[in-house]
C-alpha cells in the first residue's frame, strides 16, 4: 500500500442547480504524477480546483463530501491560506504578476511573513533552479517578468509556486498555451519535480498524460469513470467509455 | 437604386454636418476665448492681487482653488477607492450592492446647485464651518465621489482575474492580493479618477459659491472663505467690470482643462497598453 | 536538478504567521471598505433629509400646489414672486426649466447621436483621434466659461437677429437653449458611442450581407439595437440640462414672467435658487428656495429612477 497524500470521499459540487461533480472518490499517491483526463466540460478542471479550494472564489458554488490532505479535512480542519501554501497551483495561462522576476518568486514567501533579504535571495534562487529557469532568469531578476516568453513565464510560475514549499503541486493544463518545445521542457520538469512533490495535472492531451503520469483518472460529465495506473488505463481500460475516449472515438 | 443612394447621401450629409457643428463649436469657443484672453495672461495677472479689489490679479483665487482641490482629493479619494474595492473585490451581488450603485448613480445626477444648498445648511450652518475652504471641499467631496468610485471600479475590473487567482493560489490573503497585485495594476486608472475629479472641482461654481463664499481674499487657513477661479470668473462675467480680466481668467481655466485632459488621456492609454 | 531544500533556512520563518489578529485585521479592513461604499447611501440620504427638512415646511406653509402651480392676483395684476409680500410661486421657473431643457434636447440629441455615429462608424481613425479628445474637452470646459461664451457671442447674435428689438438685449430662452445644447453634447455623444459599439458585430454583418448599405445598416439595424443605451444618453442629457445653473444665469435673462416666446427672458429653477440665495433673508424667503430645490431634486430623482429602470432592462 502506497502512501496516500490526498483522499477524496463522496465529493459533490454544484454551480447553483447544476451538478458539476458527482460523487467523486479518488486517492492521490504521494510523490507520483496523477493525470486527470476527459473531454472539455467533464469536470476535471473543476475537480483540481477543489483540492486547494480555488472554487471558493466562484459565486454560488456548493460542495459536499470530504477532501482529506494527510488525514485532515481541507474544508473543515484547515485554514484556507495554510492549505494553499501546502497545495500550490499552476494555471492554464501563465500569470506572472506585472512585477520583477525576483518579486514574483518572492511574493509567496513574503506573503507568509519572510522579510529577510538573505533568506529571500536564497529561496528565489533555489526555486528558479528547481523550475529549470535559473540560467535564463539570473541576469534579469530585476526585470519585469512580462518580458519572458510564454514558456519561460510558465516555468517562472512554477518557481513561484515552489517558493512557498508546497507539498502538492496542482497543474491545470499548464502547457495548453505553449508551443511544443516549451511544452517538452515543462514535461521534463514535472518528471524531476515528482521526486519531491505530489503532482496532480489536468491535461487535454492524452499523449501528455501517457508520457508523464503514473496514474490517470478519466472524467466524463462530472463522473469519475475510471482511475488506475496510466499504463493500464491506456492499454487495457476496464470501462468501454474510457477505451472510446483513449482511442479517439469521441472527445 | 438611385433613390437609395439619394437618401444615403442625405443622411451622410446630416452626420457630417453634425460632426462639423460639434467640432466647430469646440474650436470656436477655444479660439475665441484664448485669442482674446492670452494677451492679458501675464505673470503679474497670475501672482498679484490687491485685497478686496477685483481689478488685481487672480492669485488668491488660484490659491483658493488649490486649497479646495487638495482637501477634496484628500477626503474623496480614499473613500472612493475603498468603496470601489468593496464593490469589485468583496461585494456579492444582492440588495445592498444594488442600493449602493443606485445611490452612486443618483449622486452623480444631482445638480450642483442642490449640493450647494445642502452644503450651505449642513456644513456652513449646522456644523458651523461657515463659508470656508473646508465647507466647500466637504461639499465637493460628496459631489466627486461618484466619479472616483466609477473610474476606480472600471480600472479594478480591468485587472485580469488570473492575477487574483495566482496570488490567492500562493496562499496570499485577500487584502495582500489587493494591495500588492491588484492596486498596482489599477494605478493608472485610479490616477485618472483623481485627475477627472480635479477637473470637476476646478470647473464647479454653483456648489462652491454657496459653501466657500465669494470673498475677494486670500484664504490663510482651511476655515477661511474665498472664491475659486470659476466663482471669480462668474462674477467677472456677471458684473462685466473688466472684459480683459474675464477673457484672461477664462483662458486660464481652459488651458488648465486642456492640460488635465491631456494627462488623463496619457494615463488612459497607459492603462490600455498595460492590460492588453 | 536541485531540490528546494529550504528546511534549514526558512521552515521556521515560513511557518505561518497568520494568527488570529491577522484574520481580525482583514475583517476590520473589509468593514472599512464596506463603510466607505455606504458613504454614497449616507450622503444621498443626508442630502435628501436636509433639503426636505429645510424646504418641506415652507412648501407646506405656502401650499404645495399653490407653490408649484399657483399665482396671486392683486388689483388686476398677477404676482409670481414677491418675497416682501410673502408671495411665492415658481410656476414660471418650472416652465422655464422644462422649456429650455426640451429645447436643448431637440437640438442637442440629434446632433449628438449623429456625431456619435460619425465617430463610432464612419470617421477614419486619424479623425477619431481628434474627435474623441475634442468631445472630452467639451465635457471638461467649466460651465461658467460656456456662460461667458454665450454672453459675449450668442446673446449679441440673438439681439442682432431680432433687429435689436429685444428688451433683454438677447438674454433669452433661445440663448439658454443654444448653450445647453452644446453642454449636453459630450454626454449624449459619449454614451451613444458606447451603445453603438456594444451592438454585436453579427447584426452589422448580417445586414451588410443582405446587401444593405452601411448607412442603412446604421439607421435600420444598429441604432435600433442600441436604442436603450441611446435613451439612457438622452435621460442623462436631460439631467445635465435641467441641473445646469451658472451658464444659464449668464444668458437667460432671469425674468420671472410667463415665457411666451423663445426670445423671452426666462429664469429656470436652478438660476432662481442661485440668484436669490445670495441675498435671501432667513425665514420663508430662504426656505422657499430650498423648497424650489426639492422640486428640482424630485425631478432629478425621477430621472434617475427612469435611468435605473432602463439600464437594468439593458442588463437583462
Amino acid at each position: 500500500m502506497n502512501n496516500m497524500k490526498i483522499t477524496v470521499k463522496d465529493l459533490n459540487l454544484y454551480y447553483g442547480d447544476f451538478q458539476a461533480l458527482k460523487n467523486i472518490n479518488i486517492d492521490i499517491e504521494e510523490r507520483k504524477i496523477t493525470a486527470l483526463i476527459g473531454p472539455s466540460g467533464c469536470g476535471k478542471s473543476t475537480f483540481i480546483k477543489t483540492l486547494n479550494r480555488m472554487n471558493d472564489l466562484i459565486e454560488g458554488v456548493k460542495i459536499d463530501g470530504n477532501v482529506m490532505l494527510d488525514g485532515e479535512d481541507i474544508y473543515k480542519d484547515v485554514d484556507v491560506i495554510k492549505l494553499r501554501k501546502r497545495v500550490g497551483m499552476v494555471f492554464q495561462k501563465p500569470n506572472p504578476f506585472p512585477m520583477s522576476v525576483y518579486d514574483n518568486v518572492a511574493y509567496g514567501p513574503r506573503s507568509h511573513g519572510v522579510k529577510k533579504k538573505s533568506i529571500l535571495d536564497e529561496i528565489v534562487e533555489k526555486s528558479l533552479r528547481s523550475a529549470a529557469i535559473w540560467d535564463e532568469a539570473k541576469d534579469r531578476l530585476k526585470k519585469n517578468a512580462l518580458g519572458f516568453s510564454g514558456g519561460q513565464q510558465q516555468r517562472l510560475c512554477i518557481a513561484r509556486a515552489l517558493a512557498v514549499e508546497p507539498e502538492v503541486l496542482l497543474m491545470d493544463e499548464p502547457t495548453s498555451a505553449l508551443d511544443p518545445i516549451a511544452t517538452g521542457r515543462i514535461e521534463e520538469l514535472t518528471e524531476d519535480l515528482k521526486k519531491e512533490y505530489t503532482i496532480v495535472i489536468v491535461t487535454h492531451s492524452m499523449q501528455q498524460a501517457g508520457r508523464i503520469s503514473d496514474k490517470t483518472a478519466f472524467f466524463l460529465l462530472g463522473d469519475l469513470i475510471e482511475m488506475g495506473d496510466t499504463k493500464k488505463i491506456f492499454s487495457n481500460p476496464d470501462d468501454k467509455r474510457t477505451e472510446d475516449y483513449i482511442t479517439g472515438r469521441f472527445g | 437604386m438611385k433613390k437609395r443612394n439619394l437618401s444615403d447621401n442625405f443622411m451622410k450629409l446630416f452626420i457630417i454636418l453634425s460632426s462639423i457643428i460639434t467640432l466647430g463649436t469646440m474650436i470656436w469657443i477655444l479660439i475665441y476665448v484664448i485669442s482674446n484672453g492670452i494677451a492679458h495672461v501675464s505673470w503679474e495677472f497670475l501672482t498679484e492681487f490687491q485685497e478686496g479689489q477685483i481689478e488685481g490679479g487672480i492669485f488668491p483665487y488660484i490659491i483658493s482653488t488649490l486649497y479646495i482641490i487638495f482637501i477634496t482629493i484628500l477626503i474623496a479619494t480614499p473613500i472612493g477607492i475603498f468603496s470601489a474595492i468593496y464593490l469589485v473585490e468583496y461585494a456579492k451581488p444582492g440588495k445592498i450592492v444594488r442600493i449602493i450603485r443606485f445611490a452612486t448613480e443618483s449622486l452623480a445626477g444631482i445638480p450642483s446647485i442642490v449640493f450647494g444648498l445642502f452644503g450651505l445648511i449642513f456644513f456652513v450652518t449646522m456644523l458651523g464651518f461657515r463659508w470656508s475652504m473646508l465647507s466647500g471641499a466637504l461639499t465637493l467631496s460628496i459631489m466627486v465621489l461618484p466619479t472616483v468610485v466609477r473610474t476606480t471600479e472600471e480600472s479594478l475590473k480591468a485587472v485580469p482575474n488570473i492575477y487574483r487567482e495566482g496570488s490567492l493560489g500562493l496562499g496570499a490573503s485577500k487584502l495582500r492580493t489587493i494591495r500588492k497585485v491588484i492596486l498596482p495594476s489599477a494605478l493608472p486608472g485610479i490616477l485618472t479618477a483623481v485627475i477627472l475629479s480635479i477637473g470637476r472641482i476646478i470647473g464647479e461654481t454653483a456648489a462652491v459659491f454657496l459653501t466657500a463664499g465669494t470673498a475677494k481674499a486670500l484664504p490663510k487657513s482651511i476655515m477661511d472663505g474665498g472664491r475659486t477661479l470659476s466663482v471669480h470668473m462668474y462674477y467677472l462675467a456677471k458684473e462685466g467690470i473688466s472684459m480683459d480680466k474675464a477673457y484672461a481668467t477664462a483662458t486660464v481655466l481652459i488651458l488648465v482643462v486642456i492640460v488635465i485632459n491631456f494627462i488623463a488621456n496619457k494615463l488612459a492609454s497607459r492603462l490600455n497598453k498595460k492590460n492588453s | 536538478m536541485e531540490r528546494v531544500d529550504n528546511s534549514n533556512i526558512s521552515q521556521a520563518s515560513l511557518n505561518m504567521k497568520k494568527s488570529k489578529s491577522t484574520v481580525l485585521w482583514e475583517k476590520f479592513v473589509e468593514k472599512i471598505f464596506f463603510i466607505s461604499a455606504c458613504m454614497a447611501i449616507i450622503s444621498i440620504a443626508t442630502i435628501t433629509i436636509f433639503i426636505f427638512a429645510k424646504g418641506g415646511p415652507a412648501m407646506l406653509e405656502i401650499g404645495i400646489f399653490n407653490f408649484m402651480f399657483g399665482t396671486t392676483e392683486l388689483g388686476g395684476k398677477v404676482y409670481l414672486w414677491q418675497p416682501g409680500a410673502d408671495i411665492y410661486h415658481i410656476i414660471t421657473m418650472i416652465l422655464s426649466s422644462i422649456y429650455i431643457t426640451l429645447g436643448a434636447i431637440i437640438i442637442g440629441v440629434p446632433i449628438g447621436i449623429l456625431t456619435a455615429v460619425f465617430i463610432a462608424e464612419i470617421a477614419p481613425k486619424w479623425l477619431v483621434k481628434i474627435m474623441k479628445p475634442a468631445v472630452e474637452l467639451l465635457a471638461g470646459i467649466p460651465s461658467v466659461v460656456y456662460g461667458f461664451f454665450g454672453l459675449i457671442i450668442i446673446v449679441p447674435m440673438i439681439y442682432e437677429a431680432y433687429g435689436r428689438q429685444l428688451k433683454g438685449g438677447g438674454n433669452s430662452m433661445l440663448a439658454a437653449i443654444i448653450i445647453l445644447s452644446i453642454m449636453i453634447l459630450p454626454t449624449i455623444i459619449n454614451i451613444s458611442i458606447a451603445a453603438i459599439k456594444a451592438v454585436p458585430i453579427e447584426y452589422k454583418e448580417g445586414s451588410l450581407a443582405m446587401g444593405a448599405t452601411h448607412i442603412q445598416t446604421i439607421f435600420k439595424v444598429m441604432i435600433p439595437a442600441a436604442k436603450s443605451g441611446i435613451f439612457a444618453a438622452v435621460i442623462l442629457g436631460i439631467g445635465r440640462a435641467i441641473g445646469e445653473t451658472m451658464a444659464v444665469i449668464l444668458v437667460a435673462g432671469n425674468s420671472i414672467k410667463f415665457p411666451t416666446s423663445i426670445s423671452d427672458s426666462v429664469r429656470p429653477m436652478t438660476a432662481h435658487i442661485a440668484l436669490e440665495m445670495s441675498y435671501a433673508s432667513p425665514g420663508l424667503h430662504e426656505n422657499s428656495l430650498f423648497a424650489t430645490g426639492i422640486v428640482l431634486f424630485v425631478f432629478i430623482m425621477l430621472l434617475n429612477i427612469a435611468l435605473n429602470f432602463i439600464t437594468h432592462k439593458v442588463g437583462e
